[in-house]
């Protein structure tokens, strides 16, 4: 084996402002794909469980297209797809709608599980008190299926920011993009990449440890 | 006064409900026993709106519940109702659960709202569970729970669902101690139950359910020693 | 594939067979992975059981490692990492080893939790009745764990499947690659894209429904 590659780890560390930035750009949209995910997610829970059929047949082929092809096939969709309509999104826009169409997706089944787990009775109760459904829904049920489905909406908000991670295929530039950039520049690509993966290790943990203290000050039932 | 005239009810093709008559007048305490199935559940719902009903009508203090303009939202504010499944929001601490409707739906101020939570809590025994939430409480805590939130909208009726049907045998007589207290307030209460002792001793009236139909309504004594129906003699002697 | 591509021609028979030899790639990639990756993925789960200390720190921690990066740059990264040792290694190889372990990653804290989910209980009531350790697990353990992981080992199996769309990034030809080039050629996105999507989804939903089937059937 003839071993010529000497390792630089300068430039890379010399860039690690830029990478920082980007990562940061990665927070932001998965943060943004999640919160306009969850809200998308909650209706089409609602249009798949008891919307007029037309409305839950679109919702049930959003849902199953989400889980069933993959995110970066998604992503194509929302670049080339919509391409072929003459509508060209910038990546931003590529990798926020592509990311939010999964979140939704998977959200929404979640949300489904979560609906189904909690007992019809609890609507009869809120409702004998003379609450209207619109309060019964906010104040009583919804509340407690965000409790079901807080850690597999965690899990997806992790996966969200490792979904990110395919922007740099259709040239946007968060972490993965900016890495890949600033790799093929200074071919320095395995120091580039093995930082990206730090960072993103660094990002997961620190995500899941703001859940955990986020689910310690709300959840005290 | 709660009137019930003519009230039919359906589940699809299955016959709930076969013309129901009754009044029960203000401060009157009205038992309903009767096999499960024989739809003295079924009634109470659709006293209280939750379920449609297909014929008759339902009047509550003169306001009918069925009709198309109706509130029902702030109907149901007179009438608190207690389930068989306590149904005690498990999100909401003990104070909050019942502080939550006098605020969101008769609109009281958070103070106000919490006053009354505080004292309805202590009406039904439970001043010291304030910041508990449900999954602390014992069955009976619990249903006691949901009598405090019921009463706490102020209501003129109060509905009981087989309240004590889930319970652990020992805990059924803390719901019963309370119930047997707001009668003796003067609450007007509708009763499905399987107690025959409260029925017998604490009910004005007590009705005979049998397959969708009022069998027999009459004073406790007059029931439970000489029934007119033979289907009250034979539930009758079945459950003693 | 060696027949000269006239470019900017449209979609033709010829380009679903393309696309059907592609999908057979994704699945050939998918299979191999799966299959080993679950091998080793049960192997590192029954470590992490059985010794919790040291398991959990060393081999926990690589394995959390590869659950928490994104597997598009572990595949750039032991890609080049495998070409700076000299290693010489087509792109499906190095795809199939990669995939392999990052399935063995996601496998491995399934595998636990079925063992765990058995319980010390379970697992002292089968030694009571002098059945050996080995007799144990497979006459206890096994039955029940692989019940109670089976659905989310199916979802693990089904997320590497889609995963494997990656593979693309190391230039390999697998479904989603060969659709791209062909959305290139054809400019015909839309069908590229149906037709590619359609092969996914034939793929993955049959999978999924069946399990949730297992599942029903399991739990009544």
């Amino acid at each position: 084996m003839n071993f010529e590659y000497t390792f630089h780890w300068r430039p890379v560390m010399r860039k690690l402002p830029d990478l920082l930035e980007a990562s940061l750009v990665t927070l932001q949209i998965s943060v943004l794909s999640m919160i306009i995910g969850i809200t998308l997610g909650m209706v089409l829970a609602l249009l798949r469980m008891n919307g007029p059929k037309p409305l839950a047949w679109i919702a049930s082929v959003w849902v199953e297209t989400a889980r069933n092809t993959p995110a970066l096939f998604q992503l194509f969709f929302f670049s080339f797809g919509l391409g072929a309509f003459g509508m060209h999104l910038t990546p931003y826009l590529i990798v926020l709608f592509g990311l939010t169409f999964n979140n939704a997706g998977y959200l929404a089944e979640n949300f489904r599980g979560g609906f189904q787990a909690v007992p019809d009775t609890q609507l009869r109760a809120a409702r004998s008190l003379g609450m209207s459904a619109w309060q019964s829904y906010t104040r009583i049920i919804i509340p407690q299926v965000f409790r079901i489905v807080y850690h597999p909406m965690t899990n997806q908000l992790v996966w969200a920011v490792l979904m990110s991670s395919l922007a740099m295929i259709v040239g946007f530039r968060e972490l993965a993009g900016e890495t890949q950039a600033l790799a093929f520049k200074t071919f320095r690509i395995f120091e580039y990449f093995a930082v990206a993966a730090l960072i993103y290790y660094a990002m997961v943990k620190f995500i899941l440890g703001i859940s955990r203290l986020i689910a310690w000050r709300m959840f005290r039932y | 006064m709660i009137e019930i005239k003519g009230l039919h009810k359906y589940f699809g093709d299955l016959h709930v409900l076969k013309g129901i008559d009754l009044t029960v007048k203000k401060g009157e305490v009205l038992s309903i026993i009767g096999a499960s199935g024989s739809g003295k559940s079924t009634l109470l719902y659709c006293i209280n709106g939750l379920e449609a009903i297909q014929q008759g009508e339902v009047l509550v203090d003169g306001v009918s519940v069925h009709a198309k303009g109706t509130n029902l939202n702030q109907l149901r504010t007179k009438m608190g109702m207690v389930f068989q499944q306590f149904n005690s929001f498990p999100h909401l601490t003990a104070l909050e659960n019942v502080a939550l409707a006098p605020k969101i739906v008769k609109g009281k101020s958070k103070a106000e709202a919490k006053e009354i939570a505080r004292a309805q809590l202590q009406h039904v025994g439970l001043g010291d569970k304030f910041d508990s939430y449900p999954s602390a409480l014992s069955g009976g805590q619990q249903q006691r729970l949901a009598i405090a939130r019921a009463l706490a909208m102020e209501p003129s009726y109060m509905l009981f669902d087989e309240a004590t049907s889930a319970l652990d045998p020992e805990l059924v007589g803390e719901v019963l101690d309370t119930m047997r207290l707001l009668a003796e307030e003067g609450m007007t209460m509708i009763c499905v139950t399987h107690e025959m002792g409260f029925a017998r001793d604490v009910s004005d009236r007590v009705a005979f359910f049998h397959q969708g139909i009022m069998e027999e309504i009459g004073p406790p004594k007059q029931i439970f020693s000489e029934p007119k129906s033979e289907h009250t003699a034979k539930f009758l002697a079945n459950v003693r | 594939m060696n027949e000269p591509i006239s470019f900017f021609s449209g979609f033709g028979p010829k380009d679903l067979w393309f696309l059907a030899q592609a999908a057979w790639q994704t699945l050939l990639i998918s299979a191999l992975s799966i299959s080993t990756g679950t091998l080793l993925g049960v192997f590192f789960g029954w470590i992490l059981s059985e010794s919790k200390i040291v398991g959990a720190i060393t081999l926990g921690l690589i394995l959390d490692a590869f659950r928490s990066i994104p597997l598009i740059i572990q595949l750039v990264l032991f890609y080049n990492l495998f070409n700076v040792l000299g290693l010489a290694i087509s792109p499906f190889w190095a795809g199939v080893v990669i995939l392999a372990v990052y399935t063995s990653a996601l496998v491995a804290n399934v595998a636990r939790g079925g063992i765990e989910a058995v319980g010390a209980p379970m697992r002292r009531a089968g030694r009571s009745l002098g059945l050996s350790y080995v007799q144990t697990m497979q006459h206890v353990v096994w039955p029940i764990g692989l019940r109670a992981v089976f659905p989310s080992w199916v979802g693990v199996a089904l997320g590497v499947l889609k995963d494997s769309a990656l593979v693309s990034v190391l230039g390999h030809p697998e479904l989603l690659k060969v659709a791209r080039d062909l959305i290139t050629r054809t400019q015909q996105p839309l069908l590229v894209l149906a037709v590619a999507g359609a092969f996914y989804f034939a793929l993955s939903y049959p999978i999924s429904r069946y399990a949730a089937h297992l599942e029903r059937k399991w739990q009544s």
